[in-house]
């Protein structure tokens, strides 16, 4: 038990002024999880990962790390390091001195220390870099550096607030995998804070999506993507189409539903909280939806509509498709080159049932 | 655009001139073999130097003014960074109040400063000297302090604290391995140009010590005397050597690590 | 109970602040604040003799200082020189700033400290400098004389207002040169280009564009010239003469051979009265200015 309930955040809300920042969020991390906190800017994420390092005490509720309440425990007693967004490297001592700088307390001997220096340096690939200082190092360097200042402490959590933020997109991406694999090899807890869906998505076993402070789901990547539970989450993770529903009835976990402009269906759902003639949200993953030319009815819906606009990014083709009587173009998204699909010509919409999320407005 | 340029040079360089002149004068007529400072010169000569070095009073000046110096520079470089840190780091509550309130110092008119403390002083049934000269030294220069040392910790990273005890350190060890050292060419600055202030400040030591003197209340008092009046202005000559070093080397360390920061300007004053 | 109070500092960010703040604050309130606390109370006694005063709470200074016309003479010379070493301060330096921050490229910093450094050197002897050069025989007017310019030295020179105003505008220059100096190179050049573009001229631009943008570097130069020149005590004892007397000789005297405490505490309580005055119509009018700008 103790080990899925390795980080456990109870009722913990912060206040910063008038302003809510965290609202009474309740977490279990497991032991050796990659988890993420994703959300917008503003959405408490880094005021959460701040209360879990020290750095904020939080308004009320507590936080528990292996069994131990932390939440009175000032930072430098914490078994947390945290990885900071701007890296935070000092600048008015070398590589070397930086990384050993929380070893001091350890009172270890010099050839120890230099050893742990040392499988730092190699663990981030910086070998050689010892005698540098700050201002001689790129901002990849300096990032692992602050990853191996952190990890050589041997933490048992480890905290990173954006730490990859300010590289460049391909850079970014190695990084990502390189954290990861660097996760799995030293099997420490990380907390992982992000603004970039797909930045979660890529590394995490579980990812929490914030708002204004608040959780909206927690679940593995995989999952967030296929079965979002709200609009927010369905809207900010990769793309999706929206339309308004009506609930006709529910008869066990089967829910006849009218979906705006696409006729009365019957959905499968888990959902106990719905009633009768409630106003809810039909959600559609645009790679689920077939496009094509001919009218050819191979799935439980299809639809025709007008081609208002194509955009190409290379791997994938974005078509937005008019259908009359609804306000926004329906978003598909195809690998497939498809000729004969240009802009303002006819085309025809095929949607599975299965495909359909339901999703309740609130 | 040419024209502006060569007649605001021109009167850039007179300008100078006019600033530099009297500073000038000084070290001329030092070794001038004359008693009054009028043109023409009368030979070179370096007795008034001789003079200047062995007058006891004016070393008694001298100790008297390095002392206090010290001390004030060192308690008002002190208070000050406490109080820079406390306004670079925190969202202080009544922020404005506080930052005038410790700025007041250096606002109001010297006098009224003096004025009050012999008011104080004397009502308390003290003896004026040195000690209220001192106190009056810390809190003139604290202030220019703690603008000198805003305008450095203005650039620094917050992180860097929160890093260290994220790393383990407590306050105390946080202050003493990672903000004193990022703050020392600030802080040497800043003791420094207090120390300068201290030495060549006037008016509240005049008002405010009795028997013994500091330097410029030993020149102050040697200016009725037109034969004693060379040799002031060779201990004036010396002066604005030294001086003009450690303001210079005190600019040089402000600017370590920070280059070409426009709000240090202001702190360079 | 130790803990408690670690947990509360710990918890709260103002109080770690104010910790922090509380020595300065302190040496403030007991040095400063107190002090003039008290004065302001003293102005209210009288002196009786030599050694006593009369606590009695009485506005008699008050009446005494402006029944006798050249106490108030003193107090409106003091506001009227420190206008004029204003002024004449403003107008000499505002072109050297300006030329720093438009028209030097390299070495900006170099040009700064050179102008700041006579500053270093001791007040005092610049003053007594000024007093050499402005004198009878001093370095100008055996200059004019040896020239056959003059037959007869200039006695408006020395020991007078002129002598006061022209002292302290050198004083002050480093003062000043700093403030400008910020506010106009802050000035996004891209404005006055903008302003070329739309077919001001040269000088058209200056007025509309450069100087209302530099104004608050204007205005924290008058208040950092003005304020402390209204109480200066050391040039006009030097060069001032009976002409360019300033209260605070009169304050002087009052608390050293005159011996009359009450009386010159109720001075300096006037003179910091009218100083705050101006100081309240400065920093008001560029509220005004300032919100009109933005």
């Amino acid at each position: 038990m103790s080990d899925k309930e390795f980080i456990k955040i109870k009722n913990v809300s912060k206040n910063f002024e008038d302003v809510v920042a965290v609202d009474n969020i309740n977490v279990d991390i497991a032991r050796g999880e990659f988890f993420s906190l994703l959300g917008p800017s503003g959405c408490g994420k880094t005021t959460l990962l701040r209360i879990l390092a020290g750095f904020e005490y939080p308004s009320s509720g507590s936080v528990f790390i292996d069994n131990l309440d932390v939440t009175d425990i000032t930072p430098n007693l914490r078994p947390t390091n945290m990885v900071f967004q701007n890296y935070a490297i000092f600048p008015h001592i070398n590589v070397k001195r930086n990384i050993e700088f929380g070893l001091r307390k350890e009172k270890l001997s010099k050839d120890e220390l230099d050893e742990r220096v040392q499988n730092a340096l190699k663990m981030v690939q910086l070998e050689g870099y010892e005698d540098r200082f700050s201002n001689q190092l790129s901002g990849g360097q300096r990032q692992r550096i602050a990853l191996a200042r952190a990890l050589v402490k041997q933490p048992k959590v480890l905290l990173l607030d954006e730490p990859l933020g300010a590289l460049d997109k391909k850079l970014r991406e190695e990084m990502q995998l390189e954290l990861r694999n660097l996760q799995r090899s030293v099997g420490i807890t990380f907390i992982f804070v992000t603004h970039d869906q797909e930045e979660a998505m890529t590394m995490s076993d579980r990812v929490a999506v914030m708002n204004k402070g608040k959780i909206l789901q927690i679940s593995p990547p995989r999952d967030l993507y296929d079965n979002p539970k709200n609009l927010f989450v369905g809207d900010f993770i990769g793309q999706i189409n929206f339309l308004d529903t009506q609930i006709v009835k529910i008869e066990g976990n089967i829910a006849k539903v009218l979906i705006n402009k696409l006729g009365e269906h019957e959905l499968v759902t888990n959902n106990n909280n719905l009633s009768q003639n409630e106003s809810i949200v039909c959600a559609i993953r645009p790679e689920t939806i077939i496009i094509s030319k001919t009218n050819e009815k191979i799935s439980d819906i299809c639809i025709k509509g007008v081609i208002a606009n194509t955009s190409f990014y290379g791997n994938m083709t974005y078509i937005y498709v008019k259908i009359e009587g609804l306000s926004k173009p329906i978003m598909v998204s195809t690998s497939d080159v498809h000729d004969g699909l240009s802009h303002n010509s006819d085309c025809y919409l095929n949607i599975h049932l299965k495909d359909i999320r339901i999703i309740q407005k609130n | 655009m040419y024209n502006k340029n060569n007649i605001l040079f021109f009167y850039a360089i007179v300008y100078f001139a006019f600033l530099y002149l009297p500073v000038m004068l000084l070290p001329v007529f030092s070794f001038n073999d004359a008693i009054h400072m009028v043109f023409p010169l009368k030979g070179f000569t370096l007795k008034w130097y001789d003079q200047m070095i062995h007058s006891s009073r004016l070393h008694r000046a001298l100790m008297n003014s390095v002392k206090v110096g010290v001390i004030a520079s060192i308690f008002s470089t002190f208070i000050a960074l406490l109080a820079a840190k406390a306004f670079t780091k925190y969202k202080v509550k009544l922020r404005q109040l506080s930052y005038g309130a410790i700025l007041l110092p250096f606002v109001i008119p010297e006098i009224i400063i003096a004025v009050s403390l012999i008011v104080l002083w004397t009502g308390m049934g003290l003896q004026l000297g040195l000690v209220p000269v001192t106190i009056s030294h810390i809190l003139f220069c604290t202030p220019f302090c703690m603008l000198v040392l805003i305008s450095r910790m203005e650039g620094f990273d917050r992180n860097l604290e929160e890093a260290a005890m994220d790393l383990g350190e407590n306050a105390w060890g946080t202050f003493w391995r990672v903000t004193f050292p990022l703050a020392l060419p600030a802080i040497v600055a800043s003791l420094l140009l207090s120390f300068v202030i201290s030495f060549d400040e006037f008016i509240l030591a005049f008002f405010l010590s009795s028997q013994d003197q500091t330097l410029p209340l030993y020149m102050w008092g040697q200016l009725r005397f037109p034969k004693k009046l060379p040799h002031v202005l060779a201990l004036g000559a010396v002066i604005i050597v030294a001086t003009s070093i450690i303001v210079m080397l005190a600019y040089w360390l402000r600017n370590l690590g920070s280059p070409s920061d426009k709000k240090s300007n202001i702190g360079g004053i | 109970m130790i803990r408690f109070w670690q947990k509360i500092y710990a918890k709260n960010d103002n109080v770690k602040a104010y910790s922090l703040l509380l020595p300065a604050l302190i040496l403030v309130i007991l040095a400063m604040a107190s002090p003039m606390l008290l004065t302001v109370v003293t102005s209210f006694h009288t002196q009786v003799s030599m050694m006593e005063i009369d606590t009695t709470l009485t506005l008699d200074r008050y009446k005494d200082f402006f029944s006798k016309p050249v106490y108030t003479m003193l107090l409106v010379r003091s506001i009227k020189i420190s206008f004029f070493v204003t002024l004449v301060t403003l107008i000499t330096t505002y072109p050297l700033a300006y030329y720093i921050a438009f028209y030097v490229k390299k070495n900006k910093m170099l040009w700064i400290v050179l102008m700041t450094l006579p500053f270093w050197t001791s007040y005092l002897l610049r003053v007594f400098s000024w007093k050499v050069i402005l004198g009878h025989k001093g370095v100008i007017n055996s200059a004019l004389m040896v020239s056959g310019m003059i037959s007869e030295p200039l006695s408006f020179l020395i020991y007078s207002q002129t002598a006061v105003v022209l002292t302290l505008a050198h004083a002050w220059a480093a003062f000043a040169i700093l403030p400008l100096y910020v506010s106009l190179d802050k000035i996004d050049k891209s404005l006055l280009e903008a302003s070329y573009d739309l077919g001001n001229t040269k000088l058209e631009t200056f007025w509309r564009v450069t100087f209302p943008l530099s104004l608050p570097g204007v205005i924290g130069a008058i208040l950092i010239i003005f304020i402390p020149t209204v109480g200066d005590y050391v040039t006009p004892q030097l060069v001032g003469g009976t002409d360019g007397r300033m209260l605070s000789n009169m304050i002087q005297s009052l608390f050293g051979r005159a011996n009359n405490f009450p009386l010159g505490a109720a001075s300096a309580v006037l003179m910091l009265l009218s100083v705050s005055f101006v100081a309240v119509v400065v920093t008001y009018i560029t509220r005004k200015v300032s919100l009109r700008m933005s």
